[in-house]
């Protein structure tokens, strides 16, 4: 058996070389990155007309620039603060509301010893989240509607029918139950993921010490998974204005604009509807802007209570 | 099983837990129940019933018939089956691609390349730019528009890449020895092994692809070529009528709810039958690409 020599250390290959030797992957990511540099990038470089009188006719390049003045216009409009106030309450009812009932959901779940029963259910709370919103809005008119199953049911019984699609006062409490029924069972994954990682001899030293059900849950579990709690909730706060547009879109008329109106509605309605190009614009661009500034924040405090964060290096 | 030092919980416990998981389960299954009973009762045991149907005891499936005999509904399916079959493959492509060259720790520009795609997440496009793109590079009217502004998630690109970075490189490293090129490689070593990672983000694009529907509002002039979930959103949930004849002529001879209900039935069938199929890679596919990332 021949010795063989020690290897010589390797030079860093030169730029030239590199590129030559990645140029196969560098291809296969192209149309990737083309489409972030086109439709991303570009449409970065699009939230100028925000800063332009826009004339879709003139195009870009030929609006008229009026520096500051949509800015000015969004924050003189009353519509604007009704909206951004909208978006506010039902993003601090779905903190409060929505927030807990995944972790609620998963204790349950992760407290089931069949294995069979614990799949099945999981299966079926998963389900509504690959629903699309317009079905699941269909779906609560059939349910909750003037005549749906509920009232339908009420009156059969010679109670009250309740008004609930459709009325201004409840608009709120609606769409934070449309985003539980939708959102929650999904959202157990990584609570359970997180749970069947909690050291199992904690439980062990925790029952020989006495402690019940209870106990283990408030000393051991929960202890277990904060960070991931704690990750998970910084993380909400830092998409506070991203409640979603869809759901907002689909049900604003049946409410009017004072009730249901949300930042990404307002934009649509002033750019698609209005023909307010610069305004929508502008609007886009504050939230944009107001959502980069609460990520970042979000991402500052996950680091600095130790965690990974959004965009983890 | 249940662990040794944990006791058998009261009966008081197991019953909550009983009721608790079957109003959970109910709660899901319930208003999908209802939508499928209406939609497969005949008009007269709907009308009788106030709009809604718990228990079809007169089935008819006249309403099926009527929305696939080749009106605007049935068109819509085909238009949203041919988006989502190929706006899944191409994203797929693109995802996959661009995870493989980023789980790469020595690429040439990975980096740059990197940040400028996790700065998108940050900054996800506005409503109103994006709007202007899809003009100026003249998608209006095309099926494109529901596709290519659309391709990569970066969430997907994130999972897909951390799941591709737990491939052992012994086993690349191995694969190269034996002479197979990165394309050879990514075909017969890494995505065999990412089989799980595929199907979940497989299903991800396609259930977004398949429930897309507002972007068809502004970038089509052309109410034909609408998805199914931009039908149904004028049909079901505005309640308007379609302007195509097909339907609205016969459907004054049926009752327009089970007639609508059948509508959702066939907008959520796709999912509902695709989904038993992938579910089992979820918490392997999602979280093993996650955590990692």
């Amino acid at each position: 058996m021949t010795v063989t020599s020690p290897p010589p250390t390797p030079r860093p290959p030169s730029r030239r070389r590199r590129l030559r030797r990645d140029a196969l992957l560098l291809a296969l990511m192209l149309p990737g990155v083309a489409y972030f540099l086109v439709f991303h990038y570009g449409a970065l470089f699009g939230n100028v007309i925000a800063f332009q009188d826009f004339v879709p006719y003139l195009g870009v390049g030929d609006s008229d620039w009026v520096g500051f003045s949509n800015f000015a216009a969004m924050f003189g409009d009353p519509a604007f603060w009704n909206a951004v106030l909208n978006t506010v309450l039902i993003a601090a009812l779905q903190l409060v509301f929505y927030f807990p009932v995944p972790l609620a959901l998963a204790l349950l779940l992760h407290s089931l010893t069949g294995k069979f029963l614990q799949k099945f259910v999981q299966s079926v709370v998963y389900l509504p989240h690959f629903i699309s919103w317009v079905i699941v809005i269909a779906l609560f008119q059939q349910i909750l509607g003037g005549t749906g199953v509920l009232n339908g049911f009420l009156g059969d019984h010679g109670l009250h029918t309740v008004d609930i699609i459709g009325n201004p006062t409840l608009y709120k409490p609606l769409v934070v139950a449309q985003v539980i029924w939708k959102e929650s069972g999904f959202g157990t994954i990584i609570f359970l993921a997180a749970l069947s990682q909690v050291d199992v001899q904690q439980y062990e030293a925790a029952a020989l010490d006495g402690a019940g059900y209870g106990r283990r849950l408030w000393h051991v579990t929960l202890p277990a998974i904060r960070p991931v709690i704690v990750l998970l909730l910084i993380l909400r706060l830092g998409e506070f204005l991203s409640i979603g547009f869809e759901q907002f879109f689909l049900q604003r008329d049946a409410v009017g604009p004072e009730a249901g109106e949300v930042i990404d509605t307002f934009v649509y309605y002033a750019g698609f509807a209005n023909g307010n190009w610069g305004l929508a614009a502008a609007a886009g661009l504050f939230k944009g802007v107001v959502g980069l500034g609460l990520i970042y924040t979000a991402n500052r405090i996950a680091h600095r209570l130790g965690e990974q964060g959004v965009y983890a290096r | 099983m249940r662990p040794a030092w944990q006791g058998r919980p009261t009966i008081a416990v197991r019953v909550a837990k009983g009721v608790a998981l079957l109003v959970v389960t109910l709660l899901v299954v319930f208003p999908l129940w209802t939508v499928v009973a209406t939609s497969i009762s005949s008009p007269e045991l709907v009308t009788a019933n106030g709009g809604y149907v718990i228990w079809p005891s007169d089935l008819s499936v006249d309403a099926y018939r009527e929305i696939l005999g080749g009106g605007i509904v049935t068109r819509a399916l085909l238009v949203s089956a041919g988006v989502t079959i190929i706006g899944t493959a191409l994203s797929l492509v693109a995802t996959i691609g661009l995870a493989y060259g980023l789980a790469r720790p020595q690429l040439f520009g990975g980096r740059p390349i990197l940040l400028t795609v996790m700065f998108t997440f940050l900054f996800p496009p506005s409503m109103i730019p994006l709007f202007l793109i899809v003009k100026g590079t003249g998608l209006f009217d095309t099926f494109s528009a529901l596709v290519l502004p659309f391709l990569v998630n970066v969430f997907n690109l994130v999972v897909m890449r951390g799941f591709f970075q737990s491939v052992p490189a012994e086993l690349l490293e191995a694969a190269r020895i034996d002479g197979a090129g990165e394309f050879r490689i990514l075909l017969r070593v890494v995505l065999p092994l990412s089989k799980a990672v595929v199907a979940v983000i497989g299903l991800f694009y396609a259930v977004a692809y398949w429930n897309r529907f507002f972007e068809a509002i502004i970038y089509f002039n052309d109410q034909s070529k609408w998805p199914i979930g931009t039908v149904l959103r004028q049909y079901v949930t505005q309640g308007a009528q379609l302007a195509d004849s097909s339907v609205s002529e016969s459907a004054s001879a049926n009752a327009p709810q089970s007639i609508q209900m059948a509508v959702v039935v066939l907008a959520t069938l796709p999912i509902v039958c695709l989904y038993p199929f992938v579910q089992r890679y979820f918490v392997k596919g999602v979280l093993t690409g996650a955590v990692k990332a």
